[in-house]
C-alpha cells in the first residue's frame, strides 16, 4: 500500500541521510520526497511517499522516531488529508496546436508560464488524481522535459 | 575560560566522570593527546584500535558506566566499526571518538579522511560531526545523555582536527537538551494492571527475561516477580545473570541452543511475560510456530522492540525495573504449581548434558571446572562459536554483569579485549575469557596491552583445532564437507605465544590436569594463557536448526 508519511526533523545536515537510510537499508524505493522549513524555522518536515508491506512500514516508521533527530511522525494513509505536488514541464506546439493546448491547461487551472514558438513551460499544482487527469487529456502533445516536486500533505 | 578544543574535549570526559579511556594515537588526534599527556584519566593503550573498542564495551557491561574509546581518523575510525556495531546490536553504552582531517579538507579525499558519520550512521545510536569548537562541550553533553539513557547504544563523536586546535570560552552544560529525545521511563499504569491480571489468569506462565534487565539493574526486581509469583524464568544469552540459575524457578537460557526445558515452556506457555528482551530469531525459531497458545506481555523502553517479530498482546514501554516494581506493588500469584510440576519433569528428562565418562577433556567439562573453581564468583567473558555456548550453558550466572559476551553481532575477537576493559573497570576480580582457537587469534595481539598493564585475566582456550561452531553446521547440515573451517598446521603454539609477549602459558591435555590449571591460573598475577586440548568434534547440544520451531531440537531428548 502507498503512505505519506510526513515526518518533522530538526532542520540539520545529515538528517537527511538519516530518514532516507531507514528506507534504503530495507530496499524500499522512495516515490517521492519533498523537504521544507516549517513555521518555526528550526524544524524541516519531509514528506515520503513510499509503497511497501503495511508491517514493515510500521516498524519503519517506529524506526523513524526512535532517530534523535526526529521530532515527530506522521502516516496519512486512511487519514482525511490534503495532498499536493507540484509540476513544471514543457510541452512541444505549433501554430495550430497552441491554442487547444492552452486552453487544455486553463482547464486544469495550470498557468502556461514562459513560450516559445514550439514550446510551452508549463506550472501545474494539484492532487495525485488531478494531475493524472492533466497529462491525460495533453496526451496528444509531446511533453519535453518535467520535473515534480514530490507530494505534500496536510490534515485540518 | 577560553580553551582549545582539545582541552574542551578532555574536561569535558572528566565532569561527564571519565576515570579510564582506551585509544590509539595518530595524525589527526595528536592535539587530544598531547591534553592526555598529563590529564588525571587513566589511559590504556591497546594494539590495535578493535582492541580499544570491545574494552570499552566491556568495561562498560562490567560497570555500567559510558566506556569511551579513541582513534584517530580514517584507518583508526574504521577499525572501531566492527567493535561499535557490536555495541550497538548489545545496547551498551559507549562514546567513541574520532579525529577527522581538517574542516577545509573534508570531501577533498584528504590523507586518511573517512566519512565516519556516513560509516557509522546505521550501526550507532546517534552520531555527530563537529563542525565548531564552540559546540564541542554541548555536544558531549548531548553524546554522554544519549549513550547512557533510554535503550543504550554507542555514540560517536567525529572531531576535525582544527577543531580541537581552536579555543572557544568553555562552560560546560548543566544537562543535555535534545527537543526530540525523551525515552519513556515510566510505563502506563493502565498497562500494568491488565498485565497483573492476565498474570494473575494463566495457568503456564513463563517470564523470558533479556539483556534489558541487566541494563536497567532490575535483577532484584526480577527476582522478586517470579517468586512474589511463582513463575518460572528463562534469560537470553545477553539476560544471563539476570536471574540466578541456581534458583529452583530458573529454566536457564533459550532460543537455539538453550535448555529443552526452556524451550519446551515457552513452545506450551500460555502467557509470555518478555521483560527486556527482544524475540531475536536465534531464541524465537520459526515465528509462525512460536509459542502458539501464548498470550503476550513485553516490557521494553524501545518502542519499535515492541510487535516487530511477534504480536504482543499487551505492550508495557517503559524501563524494565520501573515496569517489574510497579507490577510487584499489585501481582498476585497465579496457580502454577500443576505447571511447575510439568517443568521439573521435562528438567528430568532433558538436562544438559555431555559425555562425561571419557578419558579425553571435553570442553564442557573445562566450563564446569571454571564454575567450580570460581565458585561462580568471577566474570566470564566469551569469544563466538562453540566456546560461547559451552560457556552460557556450562557456567551457572547468579549475578548481573558477570556474563559478557557479543550477542547480537555475534563478533569473534570480542572477549579477550573486553575481558582487559572489565578486568579495569573491576580490578579485584577474577576475568576468564572462556576463548575458541580461532577467535582468540583474531586479537590476541592485545596480549600485549593485558601484559603491561599488569591485568592478571585468564584465558581459556578450549581448543578444538577447527572453526568448531562452523565445523558443527557443516557437519551437519552439508554432509561433513568441512571446507575451510580446520586450523590445525597452522595453529601457534598457545604457550609459546603467551611467553614471548611476558604472559603465562600452560596447556592441559589430559583431563586430570584441567583443575589444577585453572586454579594455577587463578592464583597467578600474571596473564594466564590456558590452552586446553579439547575433543575435536564435539557438538553443541541441543540445537534448534535454523528455521524450526524451537521444540523440534536436535538432541533435546525426551
Ligand atoms: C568476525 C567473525 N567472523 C566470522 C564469524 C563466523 N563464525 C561464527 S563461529 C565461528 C568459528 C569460531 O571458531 P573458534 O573461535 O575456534 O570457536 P569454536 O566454535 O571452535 O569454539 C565463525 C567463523 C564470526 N562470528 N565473527
Ligand atoms: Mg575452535
Amino acid at each position: 500500500m502507498k503512505h505519506i508519511i510526513s515526518v518533522a526533523v530538526e532542520n540539520k545536515f545529515g538528517v537527511l541521510a538519516r530518514v532516507s537510510g531507514l528506507f534504503s537499508a530495507r530496499g524500499f524505493n522512495i516515490d517521492s520526497l519533498a523537504v521544507g522549513e516549517t513555521e518555526d524555522p528550526t524544524i524541516s518536515c519531509m514528506t515520503i511517499v513510499v509503497k511497501g508491506d503495511d508491517k514493515i512500514l510500521e516498524q519503519v516508521k517506529k524506526q523513524l522516531n526512535k532517530l534523535i533527530d526526529v521530532i515527530s511522525v506522521k502516516d496519512f494513509v486512511n487519514k482525511e488529508h490534503i495532498d499536493r505536488e507540484l509540476l513544471v514541464f514543457k510541452i512541444g506546439v505549433d501554430k495550430k496546436t497552441k491554442p487547444k493546448a492552452l486552453r487544455t491547461l486553463k482547464r486544469f487551472g495550470a498557468n502556461a508560464i514562459k513560450a516559445s514558438a514550439d514550446t510551452v513551460m508549463v506550472e501545474a499544482v494539484g492532487d495525485p488524481s488531478h494531475i493524472l487527469k492533466m497529462l491525460e487529456a495533453l496526451k496528444g502533445f509531446k511533453v519535453k522535459e518535467m520535473v515534480r516536486t514530490g507530494r505534500i500533505a496536510m490534515a485540518l | 575560560m577560553k580553551l582549545s578544543g582539545a582541552k574542551i574535549v578532555i574536561e569535558s570526559l572528566i565532569k561527564e566522570g571519565v576515570d579510564i579511556i582506551f585509544g590509539y594515537p595518530g595524525g589527526t588526534v595528536l592535539p587530544i593527546f598531547d591534553v592526555l599527556y598529563d590529564s588525571p584519566i587513566k589511559f590504556i593503550l591497546p594494539r590495535h584500535e578493535q582492541g580499544a573498542v570491545h574494552a570499552a564495551d566491556g568495561y562498560a557491561r562490567a560497570t555500567g558506566k559510558v566506556g569511551v574509546c579513541i582513534a584517530t581518523s580514517g584507518p583508526g575510525a574504521t577499525n572501531l566499526v566492527t567493535g561499535i556495531a557490536t555495541a550497538y546490536m548489545d545496547s551498551i553504552p559507549m562514546v567513541a571518538i574520532t579525529g577527522q582531517v581538517s574542516r577545509s579538507l573534508i570531501g577533498n579525499d584528504a590523507f586518511q579522511e573517512a566519512d565516519v558519520t556516513g560509516i557509522t550512521r546505521p550501526i550507532s545510536k546517534h552520531n555527530y560531526l563537529v563542525k565548531e569548537v564552540d559546540e564541542l562541550a554541548g555536544t558531549i553533553k548531548d553524546a554522554f545523555h544519549i549513550a547512557r539513557t533510554g535503550r543504550p547504544g554507542p555514540v560517536v563523536i567525529d572531531i576535525p582536527k582544527d577543531v580541537t586546535v581552536l579555543e572557544a570560552d568553555y562552560e560546560y552544560p548543566k544537562e543535555a537538551n535534545i527537543r526530540s529525545y525523551n525515552p519513556t521511563y515510566i510505563s502506563h499504569p493502565g498497562q500494568i494492571k491488565k498485565a497483573a491480571k492476565a498474570i494473575k489468569e494463566s495457568k503456564r506462565p513463563v517470564i523470558y527475561a533479556g539483556g534489558g534487565v541487566i541494563i536497567s539493574n532490575a535483577s532484584d526486581e526480577l527476582t522478586e516477580f517470579a517468586e512474589k509469583t511463582n513463575i518460572p524464568v528463562t534469560t537470553t544469552l545477553l539476560g544471563l545473570g539476570a536471574f540466578p540459575e541456581t534458583h529452583h524457578l530458573s529454566l536457564m537460557m533459550l532460543g537455539m541452543h538453550g535448555t529443552a526445558y526452556a524451550n519446551h515452556a515457552i513452545m506450551e506457555s500460555d502467557l509470555i511475560i518478555a521483560v527486556g528482551s527482544r524475540f531475536d530469531d536465534r531464541v524465537t525459531g520459526k515465528l509462525d510456530e512460536f509459542a502458539p497458545h501464548a498470550k503476550i506481555i513485553h516490557i521494553d523502553i524501545d518502542p519499535s522492540s515492541v510487535s516487530k517479530n511477534v504480536h504482543v498482546d499487551i505492550p508495557i514501554v517503559g524501563d524494565a525495573k520501573h515496569a517489574l516494581r510497579s507490577l510487584n506493588n499489585i501481582v498476585k500469584a497465579p496457580d502454577t504449581k500443576e505447571w511447575l510440576e510439568q517443568i521439573a519433569k521435562w528438567k528430568k528428562n532433558s538436562p544438559l548434558r555431555y559425555n562425561r565418562d571419557t578419558d579425553s577433556i571435553k570442553p564442557q567439562y573445562v566450563v564446569e571446572q571454571i564454575y567450580e573453581a570460581t565458585k561462580g564468583n568471577a566474570i566470564i567473558v566469551t569469544e563466538v562459536g562453540q566456546n560461547q555456548m559451552w560457556a552460557a550453558q556450562f557456567y551457572k550466572y547468579t549475578k548481573p554483569r558477570t556474563f559478557l559476551s557479543s550477542g547480537g553481532l555475534g563478533t569473534m575477537g570480542y572477549g579477550f579485549p573486553s575481558a582487559i576493559g572489565a578486568q579495569l573497570g573491576l580490578p579485584d576480580k577474577v576475568v576468564f575469557d572462556i576463548a575458541g582457537d580461532g577467535s582468540i587469534q583474531m586479537n590476541i595481539q592485545e596480549l600485549a596491552t593485558a601484559v603491561v598493564n599488569k591485568l592478571p585475566v585468564n584465558i581459556a582456550i578450549l581448543n578444538n583445532g577447527y572453526l568448531g561452531m562452523v565445523r558443527q553446521w557443516q557437519e551437519l547440515f552439508y554432509e561433513k564437507r568441512y571446507s575451510h573451517t580446520c586450523l590445525k598446521g597452522g595453529c601457534p603454539d598457545f604457550v609459546k605465544l603467551a611467553e614471548a609477549y611476558g604472559a603465562v602459558g600452560i596447556r592441559v591435555d589430559k583431563k586430570e590436569d584441567v583443575r589444577a590449571a585453572i586454579d594455577k591460573a587463578i592464583a597467578t598475577d600474571n596473564v594466564v594463557v590456558l590452552d586446553f586440548v579439547v575433543d575435536e568434534e564435539e557438538n553443541v547440544f541441543p540445537m534448534v536448526p535454523a528455521g524450526k520451531a524451537i521444540n523440534k531440537m536436535i538432541d533435546g531428548m525426551a
